[in-house]
C-alpha cells in the first residue's frame, strides 16, 4: 500500500517537472469486461471440460454429461500415466518436434542469410521458389510423398516424418526470416568485413545472435505446427509404436470409444505439453504476432 | 516472379557493394535447404501429376505394375458426384469462414484493442484453441456434441430440444463451421489487433475533435486502414479452407463425412486414394486440388490484392502509417515482395 503511495507521488512529481510519464493501464468499462469474459468462456470452457472430464467416472458422465467431477476420481489419469503408450507417444512427438524445429531454423536461417544479405545470380528465383512453396501444402503432396518415403525406406520411421516436416516447414521460415534479416543494419556487415570476418564467420558471430527474435518466432510456430501435425504421421506411420501424440489420441479414442472418461484423460494429458509450451512462450507468440509485448 | 525483381531492385539501392560470397560458401548456405525442399516438396507434387496418369495400386512402379490410362482418372474425378459434393462443401467452408470469422474477428479485435487491465491475459486465453491440435479439438468436440453429450444436456436444461449435431446433414455443416470458428478465430483476432496497432492514434483524436462517435470512427478510420490486414487474413483463411482435412476426418471419419455433408476435397482424396489403395487416383485428386487452389489464389491476387500491391509499389498506399521506423522498414520490404511475404511480415511485425 505504502509502496503504491510513494509511486503515485513520484509520478505526479515527475509530471510537474515536465516529464512524460507512462500512465498505468486503466480499468475498462464494465461492458468491455463482460464481453471479454464471455469470449474467454467460449474459448476456454471446452478445454476445461476435457480436463475435468478426465477426473470423472463413466457413470458420472453418462448420468450428467455437463456436470462437475463428484467425487473427483484420479484413476483415469493414473491409468494413462502408468501405461507405456502415452509415454512412448510423448517421446516420439518430442523427438519429431525438436528435431524438425532445430533443422528448419538452422537451414532456413542459412538460406535466408544468403538471400537477404548477398546478391548472386538466381537469388530472386531462389526466394520466389520458397515463397511459392507456401502454396504447396502437405495435402497436395502427401500421396506421392508416401510412395517416395516407402521407396527410400523411410516409411514408418520418425526420421522420415522429420525430413518431410522440415521440407514443408522451410517456406514459411524463409519467408519470415528474409525480411527480418534485411533489417539488420548493413554497417554491421561492413564492419565485420573490414575486420576480416568471412561471410560464414559473420553468419555465426553476428547473424545467429542478432536474429534471435525472428528465430524464436519461426521456432515456436514450427514447434507447435510439428507437435500438432496429423496428416504426415497418418500417411507415413503404420507401426503404432512409432505413433506421435495426435495419432495416439485418435487411436486411443477409437479403441476406448466406450470409456469416455479415459479418452478425456488421455486427451487432456496429450494437450498438456502444448499448453505448457504455450504458457512459457505466450508472450512471444501472441506478442510476436501483435507487434508489441504489452501486459 | 514479380517478387524477385522487386527485391533485387530494392537491394540495389540499399547495397552499394556486393558481399564477398564465393560459390563454395553460397553452396554451403543454400544447398541443404534447397535439396530438402526440392526433394520432398516439389518432386512429390511433380510426381503426383505423373502418377495421376496411371491406374496403380502403389506396388512397384506405375509404368511396370500400373496401367497407363491417360486423363481417365481426371475424367472420373470431375464427374464423380461425391467429389463434386466435396468441392461444394469445401467452398461452403471457404466462404462461410470469411463471412463468419472476418466480422467476428474485427469486432473482437476492437474489443481487445481497448486499453484495460487484464487484456493481455484475455488475448492469451482466446489464442489457446489455436495452439491445440486439430485431433484434440476434434476429439473433444465430438464427445461434447454427441446425442447424449454435454452440449445437448445444457440445451435440454434450458428447455430446448437435443440436436444431432454431428450426423444430421441439416446441422453438420454448421457444427463444422462452429468448430472451425472456435479453433481459428484467435489467430484472426491477433492478426487484426496487429493491424489496428499500426493505425496512428492521431487519426482517432482528430475524428473525436470533429465529433465522430466510437462506431463512426471505426467505420471511417479503422476499417479502411485495416484493409491490408483483412485481405491478407482472407488469403490465409482461404488457403487453409481449401486444405481442410484433420477436423473433418477426426470428427466425422471417412464415411460419415459425405452423408453428413461435410466431406472435403482432402478427405475425398484420402478415402479414395490411400485407404482404397488407388495411388494413381489419389494423386490425380491431389493435382485437381492443387489446380483449384492455384485458380483461387491467382483470382484473389488479381481481383483483391491488385490495388493493394500497386499502391504499395508506387509508394502511395495511403494507409498504414506505421508508428515505428522499424515496422516501416519491414512493411516496405514486405510490400515489395509477394503477398506471402506480406503475410508473414504482418505476422511477425
Amino acid at each position: 500500500m505504502s509502496h503504491t503511495q510513494t509511486k503515485k507521488v513520484s509520478t505526479r512529481e515527475l509530471k510537474r517537472q515536465g516529464y512524460r510519464v507512462s500512465q498505468k493501464t486503466p480499468w475498462g468499462h464494465p461492458i468491455v469486461y463482460i464481453l471479454s469474459l464471455l469470449l474467454v468462456l467460449v474459448c476456454i470452457t471446452p478445454v476445461v471440460y476435457i480436463i475435468l472430464g478426465g477426473f470423472r467416472t463413466n457413470s458420472q458422465i453418462t448420468r450428467d454429461p455437463a456436470g462437475m467431477p463428484n467425487p473427483w476420481n484420479p484413476a483415469n489419469y493414473i491409468t494413462v500415466l502408468s501405461g507405456n503408450v502415452f509415454w512412448s507417444e510423448l517421446v516420439n512427438s518430442l523427438i519429431v518436434a525438436a528435431a524438425t524445429t532445430f533443422f528448419v531454423v538452422m537451414l532456413a536461417l542459412m538460406v535466408s542469410f544468403a538471400i537477404a544479405r548477398f546478391r548472386f545470380r538466381g537469388r530472386g528465383v531462389l526466394y520466389g521458389l520458397f515463397a511459392a512453396g507456401m502454396m504447396f501444402p502437405v495435402t497436395v503432396a502427401i500421396t506421392p510423398l508416401f510412395i517416395e518415403m516407402r521407396n527410400i525406406g523411410l516409411q514408418n520411421s520418425l526420421l522420415g516424418i522429420v525430413i518431410c516436416e522440415i521440407a514443408f516447414g522451410l517456406p514459411q521460415a524463409v519467408v519470415i526470416l528474409v525480411p527480418f534479416l534485411e533489417t539488420i543494419p548493413q554497417s554491421i556487415q561492413e564492419a565485420a568485413e573490414i575486420d576480416g570476418c568471412s561471410p560464414l564467420g559473420f553468419f555465426w558471430r553476428m547473424i545467429v545472435p542478432l536474429s534471435w527474435p525472428g528465430v524464436a518466432t519461426v521456432g515456436i510456430l514450427q514447434f507447435i505446427g510439428s507437435w500438432n501435425n496429423y496428416m504426415l504421421p497418418l500417411y507415413l506411420l503404420n507401426d503404432s509404436s512409432r505413433y506421435t501424440l495426435p495419432l495416439g489420441v485418435q487411436m486411443f479414442s477409437s479403441q476406448h470409444s466406450v470409456d469416455t472418461a479415459q479418452v478425456l484423460a488421455f486427451t487432456s494429458l496429450s494437450m498438456l505439453p502444448a499448453l505448457i509450451f504455450f504458457t512459457i512462450f505466450q508472450k512471444r507468440i501472441v506478442g510476436g504476432l501483435t507487434g508489441a509485448v504489452k501486459g | 516472379m514479380a517478387s524477385g525483381t522487386a527485391h533485387t531492385k530494392k537491394n540495389k539501392q540499399k547495397r552499394t557493394r556486393l558481399g564477398g560470397l564465393n560459390p563454395g560458401q553460397l553452396a554451403v548456405l543454400c544447398v541443404p535447404a534447397l535439396v530438402i525442399f526440392l526433394g520432398f516438396v516439389i518432386l512429390p507434387v511433380i510426381m503426383a501429376a505423373y502418377y495421376g496418369l496411371f491406374r496403380w495400386k502403389g506396388y512397384g512402379t506405375p509404368s511396370v505394375n500400373g496401367q497407363f490410362i491417360g486423363l481417365q482418372n481426371f475424367q472420373v474425378i470431375l464427374t464423380d458426384p461425391q467429389f463434386q459434393r466435396a468441392v461444394g462443401h469445401t467452398f461452403f467452408v471457404l466462404i462461410m469462414s470469411l463471412l463468419l470469422q472476418g466480422p467476428l474477428a474485427i469486432l473482437f479485435a476492437l474489443l481487445l484493442n481497448q486499453k484495460f487491465k487484464g487484456r493481455g491475459l484475455i488475448r492469451t486465453l482466446i489464442f489457446v484453441p489455436y495452439v491445440l491440435s486439430e485431433v484434440i479439438v476434434g476429439t473433444g468436440w465430438s464427445l461434447m456434441l454427441q446425442m447424449h453429450g454435454a452440449v445437448n444436456q445444457v440445451l435440454q436444461q434450458m428447455g430446448l430440444g437435443a440436436i444431432d449435431w454431428i450426423a444430421s446433414p441439416k446441422y453438420a455443416k454448421w457444427t463444422l463451421m462452429f468448430i472451425i470458428t472456435w479453433k481459428y478465430i484467435g489467430f484472426a483476432v491477433v492478426l487484426m489487433i496487429a493491424g489496428m496497432q499500426s493505425i496512428p492514434e492521431e487519426l482517432y483524436e482528430a475524428a473525436k475533435v470533429d465529433g465522430a462517435g466510437f462506431w463512426r470512427q471505426q467505420w471511417s478510420i479503422t476499417l479502411p486502414l485495416l484493409m491490408p490486414t483483412i485481405k491478407l487474413w482472407a488469403f490465409l483463411s482461404m488457403i487453409g479452407s481449401l486444405q481442410l482435412f484433420d477436423l473433418v476426418y477426426i470428427v466425422w471419419g471417412q464415411y460419415v463425412s459425405d452423408t453428413a455433408g461435410v466431406s472435403t476435397m482432402a478427405t475425398y482424396m484420402t478415402r479414395e486414394g490411400r485407404l482404397a489403395n488407388n495411388y494413381g487416383y489419389g494423386s490425380a485428386v491431389a493435382v485437381v486440388m492443387f489446380i483449384i487452389s492455384l485458380i483461387v489464389a491467382f483470382t484473389y491476387q488479381k481481383l483483391v490484392m491488385h490495388n493493394n500491391l500497386k499502391g504499395a509499389l508506387t509508394g502511395d498506399s495511403g494507409s498504414h502509417a506505421p508508428k515505428k521506423k522499424h515496422r516501416a522498414a519491414k512493411n516496405t520490404a514486405s510490400k515489395n515482395g509477394t503477398t506471402e511475404s506480406a503475410a508473414t511480415s504482418a505476422v511477425t511485425a
